[in-house]
């Protein structure tokens, strides 16, 4: 079963990226979405197997992957509590991600290629939550990276997404080569990459020195913090941060799968799966804490100010990752795995139904341009409150057990820097509820400013005109943005023929609802964004915890984080709710009661603005300090270092001296490769008579 | 076969085809069969290689199939053997080499005989350097290949050939001339010259250092490592596209090859001694190689540039002188040959169709080349070291080799994982995506049936031994692991004696 629910994408992506041209778009797009239904309907089964039942089981594939030395890698699954959480996560919402799909890539051309990279994904994933050593987990973790870049420069002709493909491609490596050493660390110390045997020798490496980089270090911290650069490279963490609000060039639903509900989330499991060795570093927990903290309360500022509707979500994953993070470095692994659930379900909710959005406005993402669409566009409306309730911490949602946790936890904990995270959570709730809000307000609320709203005339041929747009794929898709939004898809009138006569009939828009195929992952999510919470706390952070999770998360003799977790002072559980009731209200007043307060907000703080605007000067900083550096050296060795020095001094000043010394032109055309063979002929002759003459003596 | 083994058939076989192909005449008739006949004759060769595979054993760590008899009176032998570490780089070369006919089919049209003559010369010189088991014709073979490669160079190359194949020869005069006083002085020493003698000959320690160097020369050259390394650059982009699938596939195999022949067994002493500056030098290769790699404008010297910092991976991983580095490193020699050949060959489709190698030539064509598109993904994926394609497992294996070794080396050079994933989708982002602007590329046909022959294989194998690479390294498991033995005995008796002395 095991086998089938990770092979069955992997199936999936291969028929459709090998055949998808002979079977056609409709049957890659049926065959890859029923692979995904089965996967995921398998993985609910093994969820309530082993979650409520079955121990922990090994599952070999395939054999042995790398034998070298003392070295052992194969190719194995590790089944536990963890992995069939990750695995419902994953394959639930991939499959309805795939059925959505069917409805927003309608249009088109590349219909089969895009099903394959989204089921590759799918597969990449489920290898990196089920493997049972850290060389698998890395082939999971670059796999997921490789179908993160084809997907988000999937529209290969914008030069923007292209861009942020190879940019998302490469911040995740700087992360990857932290856990690569970490990796190396862990072999050199425990001669083992195998999970068991890792754990096992941990608890013996506990504040254990090493001499290694010329310092004095406690070995298991170093490890912890090399693995951790892996975590925040591929969770978005404060500085590896970059690449994910770029990301947002894909494709939508692109968007709500790998960077929203399940890849950026594999930094999160990935630190839970090695609890038991973060358990054994405080100081690298502090760390997390720390990084946790500043992106939550980063990202949430930078999205108060965002005008891209999939921006502000974007940040707003961003920040919610913050939060898991925290959880963890307090030591509530489960809480970040409970949030890291729910989050999945809203977060994913909040993307599909910002696609809807988007769908219904032909491809205008730009918030400004919208407004007053909760009319046009009802269900969709209606989904979005859902999911924004749900992310804000509305009471009895999922976000009201697992956020609110997460702030309550990093109260109670006593570790250094928990105090600063919960003050910072604290706030970051209240910014989240404003934007959120936010969002919702600009979408939905007020006048319509979308091209021709208002003027009521010749909507009818583009109004719900889609079959009259697959004709023509996607020239309908303009994402205008202004300079402002930081050089968003300036054109993204993608992959078809360049036909400069539909351009501007995208500037006449018609809002219109969502067909079902897209709806209905929506409702799912909605469900699953109202009940979650409320069905499986009990289950995730509750008492029953201890026995769902039957030791897949480790906690060490002094973590009582989930018992402290009861006992702070009464105020401290309302600390949450009353920042999202602030957020909402403040939020209210602005886009609804006193319209035009939120630019003059701006015009007076015209600085802090521009700065959150400018998500804090992050990609301006990075291209000065590496991007033009890496090409300039690059020019300056090639040029300078090979050009002038080593080849100046070496064989052209050889060749130069050697014909300045014969006085003339030499013929070197043929001549000197006669001259090469006579040369060795000489040399050879020379060593064979000396070994004659030898041999005579 | 006359009483000569497998391996004297690896040798004799290409030149049977090379008198086969000089009767033939130059009409179109004759054009057609020696194509044939050369493709014919690699193919058998590699045929025959795989008997001899299948007659290796990969248990035993010594020298097999071994070929002994007296030549030139009783003073000199010659003598054939493969053992683990050279078994893998004969395959590879037999492999690679209907490949390289195949390329040429059509590229090929001037002084066909003459081509496909000097890549059958090129190809016995190339397997006798693997199986010699003799100083003197391991010499013989090492350098003689280089001659049919400076012809391929400099007759059939690019504009600026000349310089291109005089800068080759400059550099691996000098390296070779110096490996042979080396080779004088050991048979001065262990007056033998049968390499497995030699094995099992101790040098004194002042010795080992200046023969060492000497061997460093030449190998060093051909690697290339830095700062020797740039003539490969200019090589690569003015040969052929076969004679590219070569340099880089088997030729500079050949320094990584002599390295563990002569360099680590027979001067332990040294190599440890020396090992502190070949990482120094890899790792300046990786890094600066992948950064002169990032800002090129033609696609071959760019893949030439990324080569370079590649084998700085084999060199550190060799010299890290554990299971895992020098396993690594074979590795990554065998992966490097296949995934940037497979680019050579690559760059050569493209070249075929619009003839010219600079990239900003380029763009959008997954348009009009969508196949293409999708198997240059997959090499460009093993150029990066994606996990799960070949070129993963060597750089992970010598990185972790490395990492026992000394973690700064390892260190800096993982910094190379972030760049070579730079200059690689900077260049298949220029080349492929983007928008089909150019008028010369619209009418761009994707892969013909004879490209498609030639690519797919390549892209299965790599995957292949990215998901089971067990076949190369358990062949070389037994023979890498007796020479550590060995390097390690070696390195104790040196100081136990220098104990003793004191």
């Amino acid at each position: 079963m095991y086998s089938a629910i990770v092979f069955l994408p992997l199936l999936g992506f291969l028929i459709a990226g090998l055949f998808g041209r002979q079977i056609g778009a409709r049957m890659s797009e049926i065959i890859t979405t029923s692979l995904l239904f089965i996967a995921a309907a398998l993985s609910w089964v093994a969820f309530f197997q082993v979650g409520f039942g079955a121990t922990k089981l090994l599952v070999p594939v395939l054999g042995e992957w790398i034998v070298s030395g003392g070295l052992r890698v194969d190719w194995a699954f590790r089944i536990d509590t963890l992995t069939v959480v990750m695995l419902v996560v994953v394959n639930t919402v991939s499959a309805l991600v795939h059925l959505y799909s069917i409805g927003y890539m309608h249009e088109d051309p590349h219909r089969p290629r895009f099903f394959a990279y989204l089921s590759l994904f799918t597969f990449a994933m489920l290898m990196l939550v089920t493997s049972d050593n850290l060389v698998q987990m890395f082939f999971g973790w670059e796999g997921v990276g490789l179908a993160s870049y084809l997907l988000i420069g999937f529209w290969y002709e914008k030069p923007s997404a292209n861009a942020a493909a190879i940019k998302a491609f490469v911040v995740n490596r700087v992360g990857d080569f932290g856990f690569a050493l970490g990796i190396f660390m862990i072999f050199a110390l425990t001669g083992s990459v195998a999970l068991d045997q890792i754990f096992a020798a941990a608890p013996g490496l506990a504040n254990k020195p090493m001499q290694i980089f010329g310092m004095n270090v406690d070995a298991m911290t170093l490890t912890c913090l090399l693995l951790f650069m892996g975590a925040m490279g591929k969770s978005a963490q404060f500085l590896l941060h970059t690449w994910l609000p770029d990301a947002m060039e894909g494709p939508t639903p692109v968007s709500a799968l790998i960077h929203a509900a399940t890849m950026v989330t594999a930094g999160v499991f990935m630190v839970a799966r090695l609890s038991p060795l973060f358990e054994q570093a405080p100081v690298a927990l502090s760390v997390v804490i720390f990084f946790g903290a500043t992106t939550a309360f980063f990202a949430a500022t930078v999205g108060l100010v965002q005008n891209d509707i999939k921006r502000v979500i974007a940040y707003s994953t961003c920040s919610q990752l913050g939060y898991m993070f925290v959880a963890l470095g307090v030591g509530g692994y489960s809480l970040a795995i409970f949030h890291l659930f729910t989050h999945a379900f809203f977060k994913a909710l909040l993307f599909l139904g910002a696609g809807s959005v988007i769908h219904a406005m032909h491809h205008e993402q730009d918030m400004r341009k919208m407004g007053g669409l909760a009319k046009r566009i009802p269900i969709t409306f209606w989904m979005m409150i859902i999911g924004t309730l749900a992310l804000t911490g509305f009471p009895l949602t999922a976000g009201f057990f697992s956020k609110d946790a997460i702030i309550e936890a990093a109260f109670a904990s006593q570790r250094s820097g928990a105090i600063y995270a919960f003050i910072l959570t604290a706030i970051a709730a209240g910014l989240t509820s404003f934007y959120s809000w936010r969002l919702i307000y600009m979408t939905f609320f007020g006048e319509p400013r979308w091209a021709n709203a208002g003027h009521g005339h010749q909507v009818d041929d583009h109004g719900q005109a889609a079959p009259v747009k697959s004709a023509d794929g996607h020239a309908v898709a303009h994402g205008h943005a202004d300079a402002h939004t930081h050089g968003v898809a300036v054109h993204a009138e993608t992959h078809s023929e360049p036909v400069d006569g539909h351009h501007d009939h995208a500037h006449h828009v018609e809002p219109h609802e969502s067909p079902k195929v897209m709806l209905i992952p929506l409702y799912v999510l909605a469900f699953g964004a109202i009940f979650s919470g409320l069905i499986f706390r009990n289950a995730f952070i509750g008492d029953a915890g201890a026995q769902f999770w039957n030791q897949s998360l480790y906690y060490g003799p002094q973590n009582n984080i989930l018992e402290d977790l009861h006992h702070v002072p009464a105020l401290v559980p309302f600390v949450a709710t009353i920042m999202m009731a602030t957020g909402f209200i403040v939020s209210t007043w602005m886009y609804i009661y006193a319209p035009g307060s939120a630019g003059r907000l701006a015009e007076r703080h015209h600085i802090l603005y521009r700065f959150f605007l400018n998500k804090w000067y992050f990609d301006e900083l990075y291209d000065f300090i590496f991007v033009r550096p890496a090409f300039w050296l690059g020019r300056l060795f090639w040029k300078s270092g090979d050009g002038k020095i080593i080849d100046r001094f070496g064989p052209d000043g050889v060749s130069a001296r050697v014909i300045d010394a014969a006085g003339r032109v030499v013929k070197l055309q043929t001549g000197f490769v006669y001259h090469y063979a006579f040369a060795m002929l000489i040399g050879v002759a020379g060593f064979i008579t000396w070994y004659l003459l030898g041999g005579v003596r | 076969m006359f009483g000569f083994g497998i391996l004297t058939g690896l040798l004799v076989l290409p030149l049977v085809g090379v008198a086969f192909i000089l009767f033939q005449r130059d009409d179109e008739a004759g054009l057609r069969n020696i194509r044939w006949a050369a493709l014919f004759t690699t193919i058998v060769t590699f045929l025959l290689s795989l008997y001899a595979w299948a007659l290796f054993d990969t248990g035993n760590p010594g020298f097999q199939l071994v070929e002994q008899r007296a030549w030139l009176g009783n003073g000199l032998t010659y003598k054939l053997g493969v053992d683990g570490i050279s078994m893998p780089f004969v395959l590879l070369t037999a492999f690679l080499m209907p490949f390289c006919i195949a390329a040429s089919w059509e590229s090929i049209t001037h002084r066909v005989k003459e081509y496909m003559v000097a890549f059958l010369v090129l190809e016995t010189f190339m397997i006798g350097v693997f199986v010699a088991l003799d100083l003197v014709w391991f010499y013989i073979f090492f350098e003689a290949g280089l001659i049919p490669m400076f012809l391929i160079i400099g007759v059939w190359g690019g504009k600026r050939r000349i310089y291109a194949s005089f800068k080759f020869f400059l550099y691996t005069l000098i390296g070779s001339l110096l490996m042979l006083l080396a080779m004088m002085a050991m048979w001065g020493v262990a007056g033998t010259t049968d390499i497995e003698q030699l094995l099992k000959t101790s040098f004194p320690s002042s010795m080992q250092t200046w023969l060492w160097l000497a061997f460093f020369a030449s190998f060093a050259v051909k690697m290339p490592m830095w700062p020797v390394h740039t003539w490969l650059p200019d090589a690569h982009v003015e040969a052929p596209t076969a004679g590219s699938v070569i340099l880089a596939g088997i030729l500079l195999k050949m320094g990584g090859y002599g390295f563990l022949r002569f360099s680590l067994p027979m001067f332990p002493e040294a190599s440890q001694y020396f090992a502190p500056l070949v990482w120094t030098l890899s790792v300046i290769a990786i890094v600066y190689t992948s950064l002169v790699a990032l800002v090129q404008e033609d696609m071959k010297k760019l893949i030439a540039y990324s080569s370079v910092a590649h084998m700085g991976f084999v060199t550190m991983g060799l010299f890290a002188m554990n299971a895992q580095g020098v396993q690594g490193a074979v590795f990554q020699m065998i992966s490097h040959g296949l995934v940037s050949g497979a680019l050579f060959l690559c760059v050569g489709v493209v070249y075929d169709r619009l003839h010219t190698r600079d990239i900003s030539a380029y763009g959008g064509i997954v348009r009009v080349m969508p196949v293409y598109a999708a198997v240059f993904m997959v090499f460009t994926m093993a150029n990066v070291g994606l996990p799960g394609t070949s070129g993963f497992v060597g750089e992970f294996l010598t990185l972790l080799g490395a990492f026992r070794a000394n973690p700064w080396v390892a260190l800096f050079a993982t910094s190379g994982v972030i760049l070579s994933a730079c200059y690689a989708l900077y260049l298949y982002r220029r080349v492929v995506f983007g928008a089909l602007e150019k008028p010369a590329l619209a009418g761009m046909k994707d892969l013909d049936r004879r490209e498609m022959a030639l690519l797919l294989p390549l892209v299965v194998l790599t995957i292949w031994y990215g998901v089971k690479p067990g076949a190369i390294l358990d062949a070389s498991a037994a023979s890498i692991e007796l020479l550590i033995k060995n390097y390690d005995a070696a390195l104790v008796a040196t100081k136990a004696a220098a104990i003793a002395l004191h």
